[in-house]
């Protein structure tokens, strides 16, 4: 597998002096063509933050972060990214939303007009494979957050990015609409043949989607461990619920757990069924 | 059910907190509080309780705006105030509208700005009257601008204010897709921030109506506004009365004006 993304001893600090946080610390990861890496961890432990920088919406401290070994500068056409939600423009509909890039400079520059008319069916077959087809000429706020989000993803495959950015994309969403988001993007990147890194606090959705899971940890954000995904390439629900699924969740979840600097505090518990348990012997 | 307890019901419906209401029970609640106050004033101006110079009732105001709309200028005094407001507020529309959204949108420009507008802000426009009469003279432009100094820089801090609102994530996603700086300002901000501005100017055209009578303290001889004053040295309260009533109901003309815009320009915000 070829590199994709190198991200070199990457450091991001926000702020300065004594109030400075260190949001990554000494990140080193490769991610390969066509790979699916999702990344969990507690909150504050960088991820988003990784991932803007991946986008360009942020620049490191110091270190770098290349693509096909060119150091990446801002934003750029090759890495579309999609968010957790407000992102989808509620003055056009559907269709509009998802021909945006096409009225920008940059995603014209290089277009002859066979390019053009291509665009214009790659915007109807993504409209397609999104199952967007009944609502096509709706606006945003008519649609329930599930479709809203298969908006957002097809607007941003438009420009046949190489890389998808996704910033817990289905965060948002209820249970089941996520089942069937999961298979949805797990299919479109084997058709895309698309790089996808994935954002989630959801250790199952990490692991169900992932080929990699990278746990991160707060305090500094940092990579903490990395953990292989052995399910067959071909996911299906019910893996959810096999024993080598579950172990990993479970070691996942423990990782993350000890990470995070927080934890269930017993002792309090115990005093508060003591004090209950007196007031109740009182009446 | 007894029909009582039906009734009860439906009473007690209609004060649910934030609840729905039928447009019909909407309109007649909306005519109650319309016709409360009118019954009242007619109600006090035929009891006799007050002098007809203090308090003149509803048909002696309704008759002097007819006989002023007859034999004196009232649709002149209309249209002159109407093109006083409309000119005084289109030029601080049309300056506040881009300084705004510079100011909004990018930091120096807010650093530069804004400080400025929020200090000039609280001087008393009325207290400009001199230095204007001064600098543009007596004729139509010193009325134009008193209005223009009463409604710009709160237009400015408003428009800002409304441009700082649009959410962050539809202009990052612009970025992500290419988008120059040009382009996200002219395809994602304006367009994100519009009905918020539309807004705006419904609400700052309030007040350049009410610095009207203002600017028209101003050596004027025509007007909605000098009428009132001129009225007030003779004490026709009746003629003060209808002054007042027209410029409210030229205003609330105006305001459904913008409201209809709203709607025609905004579809994809009334759909459900």
């Amino acid at each position: 597998m070829t590199t994709k993304i190198s991200i070199q001893a990457a450091h991001k600090t926000f702020g300065s002096g004594e109030k400075a946080i260190v949001a990554l610390q000494e990140v080193n990861l490769e991610i390969g063509s066509n790979e699916f890496v999702t990344f969990v961890g507690a909150s504050g432990c960088g991820k988003s933050t990784l991932l803007r920088c991946i986008g360009g919406l942020e620049s490191l401290s110091s270190g770098s972060i290349k693509v096909d070994g060119a150091e990446i500068n801002g934003p750029g056409v090759d890495r579309a990214m999609v968010f957790q939600h407000y992102s989808l423009y509620p003055w056009l509909t559907v269709t509009e939303n998802i021909k945006f890039s096409r009225q920008l400079r940059a995603g014209r520059e290089e277009l002859t007009s066979s390019d053009v008319e291509a665009a214009s069916g790659r915007a109807d077959a993504l409209i397609n494979l999104m199952g967007l087809n009944h609502v096509r000429d709706a606006y945003p706020n008519q649609l329930s957050g599930g479709m809203q989000q298969r908006v957002a993803i097809a607007r941003a495959l438009l420009p046949r990015p190489q890389i998808l950015l996704m910033d817990e994309p289905f965060g948002a969403l209820d249970a089941q609409t996520r089942e069937v988001m999961h298979d949805m993007i797990l299919h479109v990147s084997k058709l895309e043949k698309t790089t996808i890194v994935f954002v989630t606090h959801d250790v199952e959705e990490a692991i169900y989607l992932g080929q990699r899971v990278v746990v991160m940890a707060p305090r500094p954000g940092r990579v903490d461990s990395i953990y292989q995904v052995d399910l067959p390439e071909q996911r299906d629900q019910d893996m959810k619920l096999a024993p080598g699924f579950l172990q990993q969740k479970k070691a996942i979840l423990t990782r993350i757990r000890e990470t995070a600097g927080m934890h269930t505090d017993y002792e309090l518990l115990e005093r508060m069924t003591q004090q209950a348990a007196q007031q109740n012997d009182m009446q | 059910m007894s029909s009582r307890n039906k009734i009860l019901a439906r009473w007690d419906s209609l004060w649910v907190i934030r609840g729905e209401l039928s447009r019909r029970t909407y309109l007649m609640f909306a005519l109650f509080g319309m016709l409360v106050p009118l019954a009242a004033w007619w109600g006090v101006s035929v009891s006799g309780w007050m002098d007809k110079v203090f308090m003149p009732g509803p048909m002696d105001v309704v008759s002097r705006a007819y006989t002023w709309f007859m034999e004196d200028e009232l649709s002149h005094d209309i249209w002159i105030s109407t093109y006083r407001v409309l000119a005084g507020f289109t030029l601080s529309a049309v300056l506040a509208i881009p300084i705004g959204l510079m100011i909004g949108t990018y930091r120096p420009v807010q650093a530069m700005l804004e400080p400025l507008t929020d200090f000039i802000r609280y001087m008393p426009a009325v207290a400009f009257i001199p230095l204007v009469m001064l600098w543009v003279g007596i004729d139509e432009s010193s009325k134009i601008a008193i209005i223009f100094i009463g409604t710009f820089f709160q237009m400015v801090l408003m428009v800002a204010e409304d441009v700082r609102r649009v959410p962050i994530t539809q202009i990052e996603a612009a970025q992500t897709m290419g988008a120059s700086r040009a382009e996200i300002v002219s395809l994602v901000i304006v367009p994100s921030a519009k009905p918020a501005l539309l807004d705006t100017l419904r609400v700052t055209m309030g007040w350049a109506w009410t610095y009207l009578v203002v600017a028209e303290l101003v050596a004027a001889n025509s007007g909605l506004g000098y009428s009132i004053l001129r009225a007030q040295r003779f004490m026709q309260t009746d003629k003060i009365f209808a002054g007042i009533i027209l410029i409210g109901l030229i205003g609330l003309t105006i305001d459904q004006l913008f409201r209809w815009l709203h709607r025609r320009n905004f579809p994809w915000m009334y759909k459900k």
